[in-house]
């Protein structure tokens, strides 16, 4: 038995390794990153997180794109919903085809989409909103919040449907009221995954922003690349990055496994 | 089981107009570039199927295509194994299980570029941990920015740190569903190990494999921002795979022509493999 639980544990250390590394790294100055190999930070400094949460390029940067992440995540449930729950219960002309062209979308690489969005949301005025942003992620996220979904309204008897009609109740509120209610699980876990594949996507997010709507990813390459190499500064900024995911992981804990399988075991 | 309903068209009319929007005017936009040849002042000539025959006939093209190809194989002959081998070890119940799970999740859920960004820091000589270790205790002559071997290393291990925990996950869910009374049976009648794993383990987890290969799939042949963080493909061209080689011609060189030709060559191999993986992974539950 203690043999077995080795793998996960030096699984575990390989994975943990390079994110200790970004963490020790952002507490350290400038001076004794570039001066030679520490394993633990020797003059222990805040002032990397200092001027990220003084500087208002810095900040910004996290709010917006926390900003067009949840109206990315809100606004794909909503609309997979309806066409999950037809997915799931109706057969209707085309269905299949029309699943299996929303699945393709999740199969098309964001580079061929960068340049083709940036004319499309240019050409509409809404070049360098939060919208552009989380219209432009829905392209992925709504395909994959459809397929998490009919998968867990499958496992729901339609007879709980039927009961309700017979029960006097009208589709909406049968929708709300008692639908909802019964795949709670499938939509965070939906939504979680709405979050994650627009918080870690950052080509069509950096693409799509110029000032406004500018993502904390394009505020941390232009300090790559503009000022010198400041890479504790780098490194705070990539660790704060990690805490928004890892608090909503948190949430969606008991339900990881299955929800990463799509409801589908 | 499932009733004949037209109606329900209304509850996919959203969807399909957002992902009709999405996809649609910038796939017509593509293939509009793709037939045209343009010298600016927006005045576009008709170029018909040149632009394909000179990208299909490409040295670039064809090189960065082998490039991509031999990436996605080694991505998925390590971690489908990997991924099983950790899913199987895990514990099935307990305090533990939880705290594995989010710490195995957790670098699914880190910004692209700040993956890239970390390894850099994290293998660069003389200042990164792996870097360090290489050079300094180890010996071995390491170096991402010079040789192209360790560039390639090093985009191949931060995929696998990237993503081998989406394989677990899903193996691991498969394994979960398993009733106790299989293994006993199995138990029961002497079974070794290995045939637990294929007669009973490997069955339960095939759908979820299903999904996690094609995903992997995907996922890695489409791969940009980590690549091009860390390496930005070089040394030279060493690691440009074809999404780093598509933006270099379509926002580098601003090729629009050559470059929307390209994307729609892709988009075809994605959609290809892809099904071609589908129909053979399903096909003995057709039968």
């Amino acid at each position: 038995m203690k043999k077995r639980s080795l793998i996960p544990i030096l699984y575990i250390a390989f994975l943990m390794l390079p994110i200790y590394w970004l963490v020790a790294m952002s507490f350290k100055t400038t001076n004794e990153i570039l001066s030679g190999f520490s394993l633990f930070p020797q003059t222990f400094t805040l002032e990397n997180y200092v001027t990220i949460f003084t500087d208002p390029t810095w900040y910004w940067g996290y709010i917006n794109s926390i900003i067009y992440v949840t109206m990315n995540t809100v606004l794909s449930v909503c609309v997979a919903l309806p066409a999950a729950y037809a997915f799931s219960r109706y057969r209707f002309l085309g269905d299949k085809q029309l699943f299996f062209w929303l699945l393709t979308n999740r199969m098309a690489p964001a580079a061929v989409f960068a340049l083709p969005f940036f004319q499309l949301y240019s050409s509409i005025h809404l070049f360098d909103t939060y919208l552009a942003v989380a219209l432009a992620h829905t392209l992925f996220n709504v395909p994959l919040a459809v397929w998490i979904l009919e998968g867990f309204m499958r496992g729901i008897p339609k007879e709980l449907d039927e009961t309700a009609y017979v029960d006097g109740y009208s589709f909406p509120r049968f929708f709300v009221t008692i639908f909802l209610p019964n795949i709670k699980a499938g939509v965070g876990v939906a939504a979680f995954f709405c979050f994650m594949f627009s918080w870690v996507e950052m080509l069509l997010a950096k693409t799509l922003t110029a000032v406004e709507a500018k993502p904390i990813a394009a505020v941390m390459t232009r300090t790559a690349s503009s000022a010198g190499y400041e890479l504790g500064l780098l490194a705070a900024a990539g660790t704060l990055t990690i805490i928004p995911g890892a608090i909503v992981i948190w949430f969606v804990r008991n339900y990881i496994a299955r929800g990463f399988a799509m409801g589908r075991v | 089981m499932r009733t004949e309903n037209q109606k329900a068209w209304f509850f996919v009319l959203p969807v399909l107009a957002l992902v009709a929007f999405n996809a649609l005017v910038p796939m017509m936009t593509v293939v509009n570039y793709s037939v045209q040849e343009t010298f600016g002042n927006n005045q576009f000539f008709w170029e018909g199927l040149g632009w394909f025959e000179q990208i299909l006939r490409s040295d670039r093209f064809q090189a960065a295509l082998g490039r991509q190809f031999l990436f996605t194989f080694l991505i998925l002959i390590i971690e489908v194994p990997l991924g099983i081998i950790v899913a199987l070890s895990m514990p099935r119940k307990g305090f533990w299980v939880p705290v594995c799970l989010v710490l195995m999740a957790l670098p699914m859920l880190i910004p692209w570029n700040v993956v890239g960004s970390m390894w850099n820091i994290f293998t660069l000589p003389k200042i990164g941990l792996m870097g360090y270790f290489l050079n300094d205790v180890l010996g071995i002559n390491y170096d991402m920015t010079q040789q192209p071997l360790s560039a390639w290393i090093t985009v191949i291990v931060m995929d696998v740190w990237h993503w081998t925990s989406l394989v677990v996950l899903l193996c691991y869910a498969g394994l979960v569903s398993i009733p106790d009374a299989y293994y006993q049976a199995a138990k029961i009648d002497g079974a070794s190990p290995w045939s637990v794993f294929r007669y009973i383990q490997l069955p339960k987890m095939k759908t979820v494999l299903t999904i996690a290969i094609l995903l992997r799939f995907m996922d890695s042949f489409n791969i940009y921002t980590e690549p091009f963080v860390l390496t930005g493909g070089g040394p030279g061209n060493s690691t440009t795979l074809l999404s780093i080689d598509l933006v270099k011609i379509a926002l580098g060189q601003f090729d629009l022509g050559p470059a929307a030709a390209m994307s729609l060559i892709y988009f075809a191999i994605t959609l290809l493999v892809s099904w071609v993986f589908y129909t053979l992974m399903t096909k003995d539950d057709a039968q």
